[in-house]
């Protein structure tokens, strides 16, 4: 059993040294896995397809990461372009030389336009202004009554007037003159974009008041449809922004992704809440997060960039290679690894470990227990300075809870895996390469130690 | 070189415990990745269906042919096959502008070989049409079986047919009809769902249908927490010639339900139809109210018949998780799937069929009171395809 053992072991460490470069099977292996994850996320079809192609460009051949596992690496930088991609530059509003600045809000049917309206005449109160919102939704019932029943929820008046929505526009911008408003907020009715006449009536809208902004409000749960619904809206109308609704729900949002990809413009709010005061500037990482729906891989690749102790572990790699690693150097280093995750996770992710040793359960109480017994130990059982008798064991088995079969189990694999690492000894050090140099007790054959290779971690 | 120890820890630790090599495995995508792997519950589709008659039908599948069709060169497996030179669709084509081209997906793959290309495209397809990649996948490799197997013809029509009657084999046994008490009082039916689908809209459209039938019906404005939402029932009662009961704004939901169910038995009216506020599914407090909104409604007087779900045509993956969730909470019977008269297509219920059982009753294709039809599985797969 130790030879195939010692064999695998050898095998990943050579491709871990000898590989340095992410290889082409493991990146289409992440992206797979990564396409799924977008359409199930709702990214359309399209926009999955470009953004996958992006980051193969961008990974396949790219230098090995020396603290993450391919797979990390892979993740790391599909999450950056999500991120890259919803974010750039964020909008700024700026407001009309000559007020009021006009704001108009456009959309399908059941985006939550009306209510984005108030939302917005609130954010605008609070950075100083003074809005009027016009309800130049004339086509929904009681829509003028909700924006209303809004308006006066947040103290701002409310114009309409029974005609038509182009003339309600047109009019609510010459009564906010009138009455020294300096911005105006105009919602209109939801409409589909293949309705030729509904879209042409919004394009009057907007050819009659010459909005600053126009903002395209979409809910966050649509799917696929996402983008001809955006690209229809924007070549009708060239949005100046994107308001997210709904993102209170637990729908993944790749609608988002797919409307920025494909109309370019910077989303500029989301509504995060029924209530007028759940309205926020949009923060991309967050959601590039949720689309991807891996928080907890992004969680333990920040982790493990920040937490893994760069010089313990090469310490314990040097003594490991020189046969002297002790059970307190495996303690040491078995904390180090559990503080990036359940050790069952971290597991999973090595970088070219075989299939069936990734999938090898591993119980974290096993793992407390082995913790408990090493604990239990003198400071010279743990370094290996005291034969370890039976009376000791006895000693150990009851200090840590456990038996004295666990005891003699643990001393004796332990053992064996010392002989195994031992027995490794020149590959063993040649593959480390990073060690500082030691007089091993072995001549080392053909060594490929630079010391410019020492990984910086 | 942390990776170097993180492996050598893996082993030791892996050795230490004695834990053989080989032993339990777990999948590894329940690790990474979301995404759960659902129990796929799609009808195995019967014989090859007659080509459908329908005038709107864009696709005319051919007659089921008596010998096998005569395979072009070698039969050869599939992955293998030369791929001809040809010009891959571009994405904003695929999306289209209209609902209805002629022909479609059979266009695009007519008179080619069946190949890896061909499975691609249907795959688009579905996915375009937001049926989910779970859905999809297994609708395709039970086709690429039975294309194996010489149970569906190897061209693009056999395939494209065989497709279509495997996808509305999903809907099959349901009725599209809403169920009517058959007791003495008022049938009750609860409209829920999440914000903006058109609950208010659709019950207008169900109050007209009902009040063509000749039956009474009573409007109960229990969405008590929109601005406006009783204002917006009342000129849908006034439309379709129903009653509304409302309560006073920010009231109890469910006294307005009760208050209508009185109304309605005392009047002997024969329907009640319940509006309630959308919401999220992930709010907790709401959900309950709505699980209280239920009990009141299912007591007698009233029978409690239908708890429609009303679900937006453009929504995504998250549908299938709002008719979870709602159907965990109260109960649902059915589907109403709304605005299929844009450009999305509403594939999710498939999944939503499959998976919870739940049966598509209705289908609204506009805002105004005439636009609600029975839902149609033949009509709505070619769509799919359109």
């Amino acid at each position: 059993m130790f030879e195939t053992l010692t064999d695998r072991f050898e095998g990943i460490l050579t491709r871990l040294r000898s590989r340095g470069r992410l290889g082409d099977e493991e990146v289409n292996e992440v992206l797979r896995e990564i396409r799924v994850a977008l359409l199930e996320a709702d990214v359309n079809l399209g926009v999955v397809r470009d953004l996958v192609e992006a980051i193969r460009a961008r990974c396949t051949g790219a230098a090995l990461s020396k603290s993450l596992t391919p797979a990390q690496q892979v993740i790391k930088v599909v999450n950056e372009e999500l991120t890259a991609t919803l974010g750039g530059e964020a909008l700024k509003i700026q407001y009309a030389s000559r007020p009021p600045t006009v704001v108009l809000l456009a959309g399908l049917q059941g985006a939550g336009k009306t209510t984005v309206a108030a939302k917005l005449a609130r954010w605008f109160k609070q950075q100083g202004r003074n809005p009027l919102l016009v309800a130049a939704d004339l086509q929904r019932p009681a829509a003028v009554e909700q924006l209303r029943i809004l308006g006066e929820d947040v103290g701002v008046p409310v114009f309409s007037e029974p005609t038509d929505p182009v003339a309600v526009a047109r009019k609510g911008v010459a009564e906010a003159e009138r009455l020294g408003r300096d911005v105006v907020i105009i919602d209109t009715a939801g409409r589909l974009a293949i309705d030729e006449a509904l879209m042409a009536e919004v394009q009057a809208i907007s050819q009659a008041v010459g909005p600053q902004y126009t903002f395209f409000v979409i809910d966050a749960m649509t799917g696929q449809d996402a983008v001809q619904t955006a690209e229809a809206f924007n070549e009708a109308l060239a949005l100046d922004g994107v308001v997210l609704t709904k993102v209170d729900g637990d729908a993944r949002g790749g609608a988002a992704l797919s409307v920025k990809h494909v109309v370019g413009k910077p989303i500029a709010f989301v509504s995060t809440g029924e209530r007028t005061a759940d309205f926020e500037t949009f923060h991309p990482d967050r959601l590039a997060s949720r689309i991807l729906g891996m928080g907890d891989v992004l969680g333990l690749i920040e982790k493990t960039e920040r937490e893994y102790d760069q010089g313990v572990a090469e310490k314990a790699t040097e003594r490991l290679m020189a046969g002297k690693f002790s059970l307190e150097d495996f303690l040491e280093q078995l904390q180090q690894v559990k503080r990036m995750g359940p050790l069952q996770g971290v597991l999973g992710m090595l970088p070219g470990v075989p299939k069936d040793f990734r999938n090898a359960t591993i119980d974290d109480r096993d793992v407390g227990r082995v913790e408990a017994i090493i604990k239990s130990m003198t400071s010279d059982e743990r370094r290996g300075l005291a034969v370890i008798d039976g009376s000791r064991r006895m000693r150990i088995a009851n200090g840590s809870g456990t038996s004295t079969t666990d005891v003699n189990n643990l001393l004796r694999q332990f053992k064996e895996m010392q002989k195994m690492v031992r027995s490794l000894g020149p590959v063993g050090s040649r593959l480390a390469g990073g060690a500082k140099q030691k007089p091993s007790k072995r001549k080392q054959k053909g060594s490929r130690f630079t010391p410019s290779s020492r990984g910086a971690g | 070189m942390p990776l170097i120890i993180i492996v050598v820890i893996a082993f030791a630790v892996v050795l230490v415990l004695g834990v053989g090599v080989g032993l339990a495995t777990r999948s590894r995508g329940s690790r990474t990745l979301q995404g759960p792997a659902h129990d796929r519950a799609v009808d195995r589709p019967g014989q090859a269906p007659q080509a459908p008659a329908s005038t709107e039908e864009a696709l005319q599948a051919p007659p089921p042919s008596e010998e096998p069709a005569a395979l072009e060169g070698p039969a050869v497996l599939e992955g293998e096959v030369e791929l001809e030179a040809f010009e891959r669709p571009v994405l904003r084509e695929r999306l289209g502008k209209a609902r209805r081209l002629l022909g479609g997906y059979l266009d695009s793959i007519r008179g080619r070989t069946v190949d890896d290309s061909t499975f691609d495209e249907l795959e688009e397809a579905l996915l375009l049409a937001d049926a989910g990649v779970a859905t999809t996948t297994k609708v395709l490799d039970d086709l690429r079986d039975k294309v194996r197997t010489g149970e569906v013809e190897r061209t693009p029509e056999g395939l494209l047919t065989a497709l279509r009657a495997d996808l509305e084999a999903i809907f099959e046994g349901d009725r599209p009809e809403l169920v009517l008490g058959d007791g003495e009082g008022p049938t009750v039916w609860l409209f829920v769902g999440v914000n903006g689908v058109g609950k208010t809209t659709t019950i207008g459209k169900v109050a007209a249908r009902e009040r063509d039938e000749g039956r009474t019906v009573v409007l109960a404005a229990a969405d008590t927490f929109r601005a406006a939402a009783g204002e917006q029932l009342e000129t849908w009662a006034e439309r379709a010639g129903a009653s509304l009961i409302r309560g006073a704004e920010g009231a109890d939901p469910s006294s307005v339900i009760f208050d209508a169910v009185a109304h309605a038995a005392a009047k002997h009216a024969d329907l009640v139809l319940a509006d309630t506020a959308g919401r999220l599914h992930t709010k907790v407090n709401l959900m309950e109210e709505l699980r209280k909104v239920r009990r009141i409604a299912e007591r007698p007087p009233g029978q409690l018949t239908e708890v429609l779900l009303v679900l937006d045509a453009t929504t995504g993956q998250n549908g299938l998780i709002q008719a979870k969730q709602f159907t965990e909470a109260v109960g649902v019977s059915g589907i109403v799937l709304t605005k299929l008269d844009g450009t999305a297509k509403g594939g999710v219920v498939l999944a939503i069929r499959s998976e919870l059982g739940l049966p598509i009753k209705l289908v609204g294709v506009g805002e105004s009171a005439l636009d609600l039809v029975e839902f149609d599985p033949s009509e709505f797969v070619a769509a799919l395809f359109g």
